[in-house]
């Protein structure tokens, strides 16, 4: 088995909590963060239910201490509030003393900002200090700065993989002996642009979503911010750093099918989870617990299940659930909210529960873990989808 | 409806983009999905904007526009006996 | 790891109303009056019949005729070719369509086919579709061409053997203004792959 690279920190705002020990206690007493839309103007407000952060963005600059002429959009701020704890967690004072990069996933990036005062530009000159923040280079550049990290600094924008695929990279580049340290993972706000936006594509549910059942109507949006910090085994060791878990595998591929859509076969999430195993050193046997992507579209589920039975066999796929149903869909977050709740599933023992699951899908015999259990937890593999047919598949060891 | 029928064939070419498709090569019982006009997913949806948009036609459910979408024939009574606008 | 020599066996620039093929002219089109019109006489010029073209936004097709030029005389592409691509616009060019369409409640009709193409890494998806690859894809955004990036990228796929080849590079679009560069990764070619040698025929 491949020994994977250190996960030394974490830190997550979603809309089941400010940090990860909310998020946990949220997980472990089965509360989800679904609710109507309550800041965000736009006309869809009550024909959909989303996974809001109930903090307006005032809070947040009061929270991270901005001055009141920032050009912070919502995403930047929730990124910088998630990548702060996750240094933290890391005891991490100061982000210079190792060759030190940072990578962060997002699909919004200023566009919650630019998309409320764009048309003000003209006339209204403190507008205009979004203009520059709708470049998703950016938000990761606001964020960075803010955490101090002044290194390697890169944005990946492959919709709602990004996440996953930055850990990927950082991961990559950790083994590679390029950098020392890296923190990754993603952050996307709410906005009229992404509601509307799968508004059209017919995919959103006007009730809490319900993942992975026959009548599941689609996906509730939700916004989050989630980082993981990645160290290298000479500073574990010469720090003396607890280890939270490690990524032992990681794999990309293409689904080659359609822009937005998913194939019946499942090839991409197929090939996705059959390299990350091979690049861990796993076989089918050592999962112990799938967190699925389970967005609760028609599409994705069905495509996932298949894949899913493709490489484990309808009777032997292992205790899988979607978390989507406590946040929402976070888009380009996903990948590193669902990597940190992989760590705290491991570190825990529990799984967490796939909620308002009713009846099987008729396709296959699959029915996810509804009830928050106890089992003991070694590996964990976690997917991420996103549009272009971008999928990634994630693996969490102990 | 013949008139109908023609209009929708000019719109469809339009909307979806059917660079290579001419208005005469398309007949009134030619499946639009599958294997006649070879129409996917997003076009599906896209059709619903238009029933909505030129013809004030609102589809709550895509899964509604299958039956509808059968043909430029079949799309045409739908919407002569639907219309609003 | 492999340490492996790799080349650039051929790369493609789409700019000023014109696409070169290794530092070749091929076609030029000074005619047309919009990127539409752009697009469709290369899309003429090469001979292509691929209806999903003309259902691409305006970066989708720039990006996927330079792949088209790329591959065109070689033989069928490897399923294990990656794509690493980068740009500095993202998708800006459709999601101010997109934007246009909710901004207005009286005229509210967000339109699907716009909004499927509002993230960058959908070029890959086009490319990935029409070649059948199922390889890793990668989309960066970053302030210019950072070849350091790209370079490295492409070297740990292919050093790493997840890749046998990767086409690499950047395809920017805003406003009309489009710069679009690719290049061939291989085992085989002339050039020697070095982040010098790619950027220099970025920058020709």
């Amino acid at each position: 088995m491949n020994k994977g690279v250190a996960i030394t920190g974490m830190g997550i705002i979603s809309s089941i909590g400010d940090n990860v020990e909310e998020n946990l206690n949220a997980l472990k007493s089965v509360s989800h963060g679904i609710s109507r839309i309550e800041f965000l103007e736009t006309r869809q407000r009550d024909a959909i239910m989303v996974g809001e952060i109930k903090k307006t963005n005032e809070d947040f600059v009061k929270e991270l201490g901005l001055d009141s002429d920032n050009s912070f959009s919502r995403t930047a701020m929730i990124g910088a509030i998630a990548a702060k704890e996750a240094l933290k967690s890391a005891n991490i004072t100061d982000p210079d003393e190792y060759r030190t990069g940072f990578v962060s996933g997002t699909s919004v990036g200023g566009m919650d900002m630019t998309e409320q005062y764009y048309l003000g530009y003209h006339e209204t000159k403190e507008y205009r200090r979004y203009i520059e923040a709708q470049h998703a280079g950016f938000t990761t550049q606001s964020i960075s700065k803010y955490i101090g990290i002044n290194g390697y600094v890169s944005t990946i924008s492959t919709a709602c993989s990004s996440a996953a695929n930055a850990i990927m990279l950082g991961a990559r580049l950790i083994k590679a002996g390029k950098i020392d340290r890296m923190v990754v993972g993603g952050t996307d706000a709410l906005s009229k642009f992404t509601i509307n936006g799968f508004g059209t594509l017919m995919i959103l549910s006007d009730s809490a979503c319900t993942p992975f059942d026959n009548n599941r109507k689609g996906l509730n949006l939700g916004e989050a911010a989630a980082y993981i910090v990645l160290e290298s085994e000479d500073i574990v060791e010469k720090d003396n750093k607890e280890v939270l878990g490690r990524v032992s595998g990681w794999a990309n591929a293409n689904d080659a099918y359609h822009q937005t859509a998913s194939s019946s076969n499942g090839e991409g999430a197929y090939l996705a989870m059959k390299e990350a195993m091979e690049i861990a050193g796993l076989s089918i046997d050592n999962i112990d617990y799938i967190n699925a992507h389970g967005t609760a579209t028609p599409n994705n589920d069905l495509s996932e299940g298949v894949a899913m039975t493709r490489i484990f066999g309808e009777d032997k796929v292992p205790v899988f659930s979607s978390t989507k149903a406590f946040t929402g869909h976070t888009l380009a977050a996903a990948g590193s909210v669902e990597a940190i709740y992989s760590i705290l599933s491991i570190r825990e023992n529990l799984i967490f529960p796939n909620l308002n699951f009713q009846t099987q899908m008729e396709e296959f015999d699959l029915i996810p873990q509804t009830k928050l259990i106890s089992k003991n937890i070694k590996t964990v593999l976690s997917n991420s989808f996103g549009f272009g047919g971008n999928c990634s598949t994630l693996i969490f060891t102990k | 409806m013949a008139e109908l029928r023609e209009e929708l064939k000019e719109k469809i070419i339009e909307q979806l983009s059917l660079e290579d498709v001419e208005v005469s090569e398309i007949g009134d019982d030619d499946s639009l999905f599958g294997d006649g006009l070879g129409l996917d997913s997003i076009d599906a949806l896209e059709l619903i904007v238009l029933l909505e948009k030129d013809y004030g036609i609102k589809l709550k459910d895509p899964k509604e526009g299958k039956a509808i979408f059968e043909s430029i024939g079949v799309m045409a009574d739908y919407i002569a006996k639907n219309r609003t606008k | 790891m492999k340490k492996e020599e790799y080349y650039i066996l051929d790369y493609c620039t789409i700019k000023n109303h014109s696409i070169f093929k290794n530092g070749n002219l091929i076609y030029s089109d000074t005619e047309s009056e919009t990127l539409k019109g752009f697009a469709k006489s290369i899309y003429k010029f090469l001979g292509l019949s691929y209806p999903k073209f003309h259902k691409m936004d305006n970066l989708c097709k720039l990006g996927f005729l330079a792949s088209e030029v790329l591959i065109k005389d070689n033989v069928k592409l490897d399923e294990d070719t990656a794509l690493v691509l980068s740009n500095k616009a993202s998708s800006l060019d459709t999601d101010r369509k997109h934007q246009e369409s909710i901004q207005d409640r009286e005229d509210f009709f967000p339109s699907p086919a716009v909004f499927v193409y509002t993230l960058p890494n959908i070029i890959m998806g086009e490319i990935s579709i029409k070649n059948k690859l199922k390889s890793e894809n990668a989309f960066f955004i970053s302030e210019e061409f950072d070849t350091e990036l790209m370079y490295t990228y492409s070297k740990i796929l292919l050093n790493t053997e997840k890749a046998s080849s990767v086409i690499c590079g950047w395809v920017d679009l805003d406003t009309n203004k489009y710069d679009v560069f690719l290049a061939f990764l291989s085992k085989k070619g002339k050039i020697k792959l070095t982040k010098e040698e790619l950027n220099k025929l970025y920058n020709q």
